[in-house]
């Protein structure tokens, strides 16, 4: 219990140092804002979506609002469907945060876990670890979430599990490395003399010393997580009852309309974009931490 | 007795073959007393006192005929029983170059209460005071235990280490080359602040360096360490006085000595022998400008030569004319 409190302790301190660190860089501070944006819209989609975003809607002239362009009426247009873009668009960003967010999270988990346990333990166990990292390098996502869904049908989870299998690998090299380059270190040894144990010294001593790292790759991590969603619900591998930004851009496709309707084109197009650059922004101010050599003197 | 060794091998098992890095040491310390261990860089210093804090790699085999502290068997301890009830209670241990020993991303008396809560009971706030109390022993102000390492000095870190040692009173401290690192005056300073501890504490200290001038004016008694083995331990003066062993007097001549000023430095020519080759003789054999045909072929018995005095080393008999030769010259030619 001590361990785990302390833990979470170090965790919370952490995150204010963490803060600090976005601050420092004006780029960091953008995406953090932008992250921010996106996250206060997924919050409160409820409120903010003007229809159901499944709805067939009709005009004020009482007609289906079919493949209508933006208007006073209907703020981005709406599709071939006669769905509201804005709405779909908003409950889009709530389901795209939580498949970024929760296989960012559990991602880096995985890989933080294995890269640290290899890095600390080395010889064979690292072996064994590392040769599995290197089997999973080897699995292309795409034919890999092709026959999860073939097997198990098409689901958001099963979404969040494939893409979960597979970004785990780079943060796990990562983290290892970074973790032989501090196993020797004399402040672990120190430790160990004092009769810390393995996980303690893991846990305790060495991953806050991989903090600013670990964030990189967290914010990596759900950057992939939702390019990964957008490219395979893009090609209709996506859970066809959540509204995703991928989706969306699905939907445009077989709708066959993708050369006309640029209302339905862009809005989703530009999210993803958005906030993939700004989780790249927030990551690149990690990384001066992580590796001061990038920072501006 | 505080701490028995009795023919104390740590042998690392290697591609290569095996490395003795320690072959059959036998010492022991007493209560409250201060033991030094000096050596050249890779005798075995080091990996004997891993062997002792249990921090030798799963490739080193650690064998003895007797290994006790206060009668308990080191070698037969559980894992959990030693960590539990042997580090930091009993043995502490201030590494070598501490300077490097804490961890960059905590608060330095963190640390300590760290230290003092994985082996105690004591609640956050007592080990608080007592993270001051230890400060204050070794000279730091208690405010600066809020710091983190990076904004103390190298002299300060080493302090900071020696009280994280002394943080639950143990009977033994461990110290691995304390002043190495450190400029000559924060060496003093060091060196000065680990005398006046010595009258305050009731640990007994084992301190191991390579600079015989520490141990000279730390220690009660000396041991003298060469190839993974004790060439000859006895009280301060009288390893001092009357050295037996040649290594000892060759030692003696490559340091300057206060009271001779005008004395010129002798080298031992040579350097130490490849531990990975089993040596069935005398391991100083090669270096030695007195070796006879049996010293290479039979391995010398620890011979008491008065009490607490003990060399391996065939020639003692011949003491006065070794001594003699040593301060020649022309003797450690090689």
């Amino acid at each position: 219990m001590r361990a785990i409190r302390g833990v979470l302790k170090a965790l919370g301190r952490g995150l204010l140092d963490q803060l600090r660190i976005i601050g420092a860089s004006p780029l960091g501070t953008v995406g953090a804002l932008i992250v921010l944006m996106f996250a206060l819209v997924a919050i409160f989609a409820p409120v903010i979506a003007p229809h159901d975003p499944w709805d067939m809607l009709r005009g004020a002239d009482g007609r289906i609002a079919m493949n209508r362009p933006p208007s006073d009426e209907f703020l981005l247009g709406t599709t071939k469907m006669a769905r509201d873009v804005f709405s779909q668009l908003v409950w889009a960003t709530q389901t795209t945060m939580i498949i970024g967010l929760v296989s960012g999270a559990i991602s880096i988990l995985i890989g933080a876990n294995i890269g640290l346990i290899a890095g600390y333990y080395g010889g064979r166990i690292d072996e064994i670890l590392m040769r599995f990292t290197d089997i999973v390098y080897g699995m292309p996502f795409l034919p890999f979430i092709i026959v999860l869904i073939a097997l198990f049908g098409r689901s958001f989870w099963f979404v969040i599990l494939a893409i979960v299998l597979i970004i785990w690998r780079s943060s796990a090299r990562v983290i290892r490395a970074q973790t032989l380059a501090l196993r020797h270190r004399q402040f672990v040894l120190a430790a160990k003399a004092r009769g810390c144990s393995d996980l303690r010294i893991i846990y305790r001593h060495i991953m806050p010393n991989i903090m600013p790292l670990l964030l990189l790759y967290t914010a990596f991590n759900i950057a992939w997580s939702v390019i990964a969603e957008a490219g395979a619900s893009f090609l209709g591998f996506g859970d066809p009852n959540a509204l995703t930004w991928g989706g969306m851009l699905y939907d445009l496709w077989i709708s066959g309309r993708l050369r006309t309707a640029w209302w339905w084109f862009a809005p989703p197009a530009i999210c993803i974009v958005l906030l993939v650059c700004a989780l790249v922004f927030v990551s690149r101010a990690y990384e001066e931490v992580a590796n001061p050599r990038l920072r501006q003197r | 007795m505080l701490l028995e060794i009795e023919n104390l091998k740590v042998h690392y098992h290697t591609r290569a073959g095996v490395v003795r890095a320690v072959d059959g040491v036998s010492l022991s310390i007493g209560e409250h007393e201060v033991f030094g261990i000096a050596g050249e860089s890779g005798c075995g210093k080091s990996t004997l006192i891993r062997a002792l804090m249990r921090l030798v790699p799963r490739t080193a085999k650690v064998t003895a005929d007797r290994f006790t502290f206060r009668g308990r068997d080191l070698l037969t301890m559980p894992d959990r029983v030693f960590r539990r009830d042997m580090l930091w209670n009993e043995i502490a241990l201030v590494p070598q170059s501490a300077m490097n020993s804490l961890n960059p991303v905590y608060r330095v008396g963190d640390q300590i209460v760290e230290a003092i809560r994985t082996h105690s009971t004591a609640s956050r706030r007592d080990a608080e005071s007592r993270v001051a109390a230890l400060f204050d022993m070794v000279g730091l102000q208690p405010d600066l235990a809020a710091r983190y390492p990076h904004q103390f000095s190298g002299g300060m870190r080493q302090r900071a280490m020696i009280a994280m040692s002394l943080a639950l009173d143990p009977s033994l401290v461990v110290m691995d080359e304390p002043t190495t690192g450190l400029d000559v005056l924060v060496q003093e300073r060091i060196l000065r602040r680990l005398a006046e501890l010595r009258t305050r504490i009731k640990s007994s200290i084992l301190l191991i360096t390579h600079d015989i001038s520490v141990i000279a004016e730390m220690s009660d008694r000396i041991a003298i360490m060469y190839a993974g083995r004790l060439m000859e331990q006895a009280g301060t003066e009288a390893i001092f006085d009357e050295p037996f062993h040649p290594y000892s007097l060759g030692l003696q001549n490559a340091f300057p000595s206060i009271r001779a000023l005008d004395r010129s430095l002798i080298s031992i020519p040579g350097s130490p022998p490849n531990l990975i080759n089993a040596i069935p003789g005398c391991v100083f054999a090669e270096r030695c400008p007195f070796v006879r045909e049996d010293c290479r072929t039979a391995r010398p018995p620890d011979l008491e030569i008065a009490a607490g005095h003990r060399v391996a080393c065939l020639r003692t008999a011949d003491i006065a004319q070794i001594r003699a030769a040593a301060k020649e010259k022309a003797t450690w030619r090689s």
